[in-house]
Order: C-alpha cells, then structure tokens, then sequence
C-alpha cells in the first residue's frame, strides 16, 4: 500500500506536466521581457533601416540609406567619437577615486564606515537630474555660486569654463556614477581575508608594498567590473550629457533623442541608437571575456 | 638557553581582561603549546608576539631584545594563520618567494631556497599551481614553507591544522613534529585540541580566561595536574568527592593507603588507570555497569559505584569483557590516584 503511493508520487513528478510547470511559471516574466525589450529593440532596429523624408515622413521600405549617412559622415564620427572619450575619461577617473575611496572605507571602524558607505551611496537616492542640477548651480555661468565667489574674491576675472564643455560633463558623470565604482570594489574587498595584509606584514612587506602587492592584484576584478557598469552607464547616459552639455555639446544619447524629437527623423535616430547599443555590447562582452580569461585560475 | 621570554603580559580590551599577566619563557628549538579553550586569550597573546596587538601592559624580549616597540615587519618571525592567508594571485612557489624578496635575496638564491623549502614540506610538484587550485592540506604546506622559507627566529602557528579533516590532521602533526625537529625553528602554536598540543609541543601552557593555569612538558601536565581545569582539560578523568583518614581514603568499600590529612578531600583518577578487579581484590569498589560503549580500539564503560558514576577505559585486548548490568569491582593503584587536584585553592 505504502510502496505502492510512493510509486505513483514519483511517477507524478516525472510526468509530463511537472515539467511543464516551470516554464509556465517563469511564462509572464518572459512574456513582459518579449513585451517591453525584445520587441521594442527588433522595432528599433527595423526602424533604422526606413526611409525618411522633409514631405513624405517615414516610409516602410528596407534600404541602407541612414546607415550609411551615420557611416560617412564627420559629424556622427564625431559625437561617437565623444562618447567613449567621455565615458572612457569617465572610467578611468572613477576608477581612480573610487577605489582608494573604498579601501579607506574598508578600513573604518564600525561605527564611521557604516555612515560614510550611506554618504557614499546616498547620492543614488537623489535623481540623476537634480544631482546635475547641483554642478550647474555651482558653475553655470556667471551666476553659478562658485565662479561668482571667485569672480567677487577677484580670483578669475571671466567665469570658469564648465557648462557646454566636455570637461564639465565628464566632471558630473564621474560624480554621477562614483557608487557604481564604489560598491563594485567595496564587494570585492568583501572578498579578501583580513589576515592577508598581516600575512604580507609579518614577511617584512611595508605598507605600499602590501598595498600595491596584495591588495590591488585581489581588488583588481573589482575595480574592472566596476569599469564595465561605469563605462556602458557613462555612455548610454542621457540626462547629465543634457543638461551640462546641451544642445552644443551632444553625445550617443542626446543626439538620438534630438533626431526623434526635434528632427523627427526616426530611422536616422534608430540608427544612432541601435549603433550606441551594439558599440557597447561589444566592448562589455570582450571586457568581460577577458576578466573571465585572466582571472579564472586563481578566482574560481 | 632562554630565547623568548614573556613578562607579565596582559591586554584588556575595554573592560574585559583577554591575557592576565602571562610569564613564559622560551628555550632555543623548543616547542610550546599555548592550549586552552576559545576565549582564553592564545590567540592574542600569538597576535601580541606577531606584532599585531599592542600589549597593555608587560613585555616581550627576543634573545634579550625588547620586541615591543617593533614593527610586525621587523620582527622576522613567520606566521601560519588559522586561515593560511595565502596570497591567492600568486602561484605557490609566487607565495613562497615573497619574504625572500622582500629581504632583497637575489633571484637565483631565492629560486634555490624556494625549491628546497617546497620539496621539504612535500610540495616540490606543485610550484605552480594557485592556492584555490589545492586542498587544504596542500595550502597548509605552503603557508608552512611561506613562513619557514624566510629562516624566522620564531615560528608561530595559529590552529594550524584546525581546517583539515580528522585523518588528515593526524598525518600533518608527525609531519610538522619532524619538520619543526629538521629545521629546529623555535615554535609556538596555538590550539584548543588537547591531543595536538600533546603530540607535537616540549611544553604546554594550558590556558583559561587569560592565566596560565600550568606550564609543564604534555605527559607531567597530564599525569600531575596543577589544577582541576587542567585535569579535565586535558582527556577526562574522575572526579570523586571521598573522605581521607589518618592512614588512607574510604571509596565505598575499598580502601587505599594515602599520606594525607584527615577530613572531606576529592580523588581523581584517569579512566585508563582503572582496571576490573577479582572479587577477593582488598582496594577495590564494588559497582555495576551502567552502559558499555565500543571504540574500536578501546571499551568506555560507565560504572555506577556508591560514590557516583565512574568512566572506565579498557583497551580491547580480545579478552571477556563485562556486559551491561554485570556487577563489577574497580581497582587502581594509589599512585594513580590524586588526591585534592588544587583547584579550590585558587579563587
């Protein structure tokens, strides 16, 4: 009887409906991903391969027309040209603030850490736009509070350059995206056994040493995963390109949405943002492949 | 012949007293044991000689020198963590290497002396392999050559083989008493496991709540102990609450000779010494027991005797064995059996 009640259970779970079920339990997240990226994407790209006109607006056909208006023409090298400057200087500068700004907060005593880790991270509660907002009040112009106290004090005579400058926006990304880094080496510092660095010590190495022997190699994986997120986030970025480099100074993002919303001319726009898309997928699967290659010896 | 003494050595953290004035001394080659159970501040005193914690108060002096005030970098003395600490980007020879040249040895002498370190903890195979790529006995060798290869004045081990499993231990134990006897690296370890400090160390200082309760070589600290945590510290033994005369001691009703002082006193005896005794047997207690357990090698017996539950280890030797419920008389001899372990005595 028991035997027999057992046999029929696990005939159950091996039937066919049991493994139906978790397909249709993960059906509605896939239907949602289908919904709102994968069609959207397929439409975008279809669209860059329409025609546009001033008179006759978008017509269905298939023809290579934008692509290769994006492919030859100066302008389009340029902006692109800018937005892996920018998120490449974006990169770079987080990284280089951002991973001494968490060894040092690793560093902290319990108390100290946990408030200085939630000044490092607060700033992500706060929009992206009014942090923006922030820099352009500090240095808009003439009437931004920094250069008008230093125009006062008679410490520069003519504003500092900063709104409409590249150096502006790679100054409020790099600020913008600081947490990202942050965390990124934060976790991998997570990772690393205190003793090490006593280990180290107890060898005879001095602190640089131990720094720049034992502690960066381990934290290195970190700091390049932390790369990936800045880099794709700095390049996709929209809002901070927007507001400190305006219409003068337009990188990937802003100038699709200026051929969609102030051109209208869709399928140029489609281009410009299908090309962003595959630049950026490219470069954070061949980063990727590379921290996986080198790493995995000793990582996994 | 002294080489590392410690005097008087206490660290408190806040309000709670970690080591309590610890005096040791240290002879050349010689290795010590600091036993105790967790929380009886081993390890801080291990992280004091490292360099590692400040003492509050006391001092450490190697070969006559004050270490107090030196760096952990200075002090050359190699470590082995509980851990290993290995450095996981570096390959085991990478590992290795790193004291050496830190110390600036040129790379040919440092190749050399790396070889021969790996080769004498069994590893010469595996130079080049990352930690994460070996077993936990393998790491534990290369932590061992890290910290041999740099020629320390002191080796200290951490619960050195506390990450290995039951079999694998035994193994590393022989293993690092021969080491330890090849080089003859003067070493401290730390452990809690009384059977480890007993293998490997020439003196144990067996620890509780920051005191040294006994310094004393493993078989004096066992067969004499200084206070009644160190006898039950280290293996088991019985406790007996009996009553003393002029000429001897009562335990139910057999009788042993003892020059003792008349009046309430506690017996305690090794459950090993204890043997089944023949019925005519004068200094002997009558029991009944109470359960038999098998150990492979040996019988644990717990007897129910007029003065309160007695354990019994017999070695299986092939002989009859009592069963559960058999009645049975236990016998010892009077040398076996200590009389009032201090242990009041001490508040």
């Amino acid at each position: 009887m028991k035997r027999r009640n057992i046999a029929s259970v696990s005939s159950a779970t091996t039937a066919d409906p049991a493994r139906v079920v978790p397909y249709l339990l993960s059906l509605p997240a896939f239907l949602l991903f289908v919904g709102v990226v994968l069609v959207p994407i397929a439409m975008t790209v279809l669209l860059s391969f329409h025609d546009w006109g001033q008179y006759k607006g978008i017509q269905p056909v298939l023809i290579l027309k934008n692509w290769r208006e994006v492919a030859s023409d100066g302008y389009f090298h340029e902006m692109f040209l800018r937005t892996f400057r920018v998120a490449l200087l974006v990169t770079l500068l987080t990284a280089v603030l951002g991973g001494p700004e968490a060894y040092i907060l690793s560093r902290m005593r319990p108390p100290w850490r946990g408030m200085f880790l939630l000044v490092v991270l607060g700033p992500l509660l706060i929009s992206v736009v009014a942090r923006t907002l922030g820099w352009a009040l500090l240095f808009g112009g003439s009437s931004g509070v920094i250069n008008k106290a230093l125009i006062n004090l008679g410490m520069i005579s003519a504003p500092l350059p900063f709104m409409f400058t590249e150096t502006g926006v790679v100054v409020a990304l790099t600020h913008v995206l600081m947490p990202f880094m942050v965390l990124a080496v934060w976790a991998a510092l997570q990772r690393l056994d205190p003793q090490v660095e006593n280990a180290a010590a107890s060898l005879g190495a001095g602190q640089a040493t131990i720094l720049r022997r034992i502690v960066l190699p381990q934290v290195l994986p970190g700091v390049l995963s932390g790369a990936i997120i800045v880099f794709s986030l700095a390049a996709s970025a929209f809002a901070t390109p927007a507001i400190i480099g305006g219409r003068r100074l337009k990188v990937a993002a802003t100038l699709a949405y200026d051929e969609f919303l102030n051109t209208l001319n869709w399928p140029l726009g489609a281009a410009v943002a299908t090309l962003l898309l595959l630049a950026l997928v490219t470069i954070i699967v061949g980063c990727n492949r590379l921290l996986e290659r080198r790493y995995a010896e000793v990582f996994r | 012949m002294t080489y590392l003494v410690l005097d008087r050595l206490s660290k408190t953290f806040g309000e709670q007293i970690a080591v309590d004035q610890l005096s040791l001394t240290v002879g050349r080659g010689e290795l010590v044991a600091l036993l105790g159970p967790s929380g009886c501040g081993k390890t801080t005193t291990l992280q004091m000689i490292a360099g590692f914690q400040p003492p509050t108060s006391g001092s450490i002096a190697l070969e006559g020198n004050d270490l107090t005030a030196v760096k952990p970098a200075q002090r050359g003395l190699g470590i082995v963590f509980q851990s290993y600490a290995l450095f996981p980007h570096m390959t085991a020879a990478e590992n290795v290497a790193f004291g050496l040249e830190m110390q600036g040895i040129a790379r040919a002498e440092r190749d050399r002396r790396v070889q021969q370190t790996l080769a004498l903890v069994g590893l010469a195979a595996l130079a080049d392999r990352f930690p994460r790529r070996m077993s936990g006995g393998q790491q534990q060798r290369v932590a061992l050559a890290r910290a041999l290869v740099i020629q320390p004045r002191i080796l200290l081990l951490d619960e050195p083989l506390s990450n290995l499993d039951a079999k694998l231990r035994e193994d590393m134990q022989i293993e690092l008493r021969q080491i330890q006897r090849t080089v003859g690296t003067t070493t401290l370890l730390v452990t809690h496991d009384q059977s480890e400090a007993m293998a490997l160390a020439d003196r144990i200082v067996v620890m509780n709540q920051g005191r040294a309760e006994q310094i004393a070589p493993p078989h004096e600290a066992y067969e004499r102990p200084a206070t009644a945590f160190v006898a039950n510290f280290l293996g088991r033994t019985n406790i007996l609450q009996v009553r003393a005369d002029a000429d001897g001691v009562q335990i139910g009703d057999g009788r042993w000779p003892a020059a003792t002082t008349a009046g309430p006193t506690t017996a305690s005896i090794r459950p090993e010494k204890i043997l089944f005794a023949p019925a005519a047997q004068r200094n002997a207690v009558s029991g009944v027991v109470k359960t038999r357990i098998f150990q492979g090698n040996h019988w644990l017996y717990q007897v129910d005797t007029p003065t309160g539950l007695m354990i019994v280890i017999r070695q299986n030797s092939g002989e009859a064995v009592p069963s559960e419920g058999d009645a049975v008389r236990l016998t010892w001899r009077s040398e076996d059996m200590m009389l009032k372990v201090a242990g009041e005595a001490r508040t």
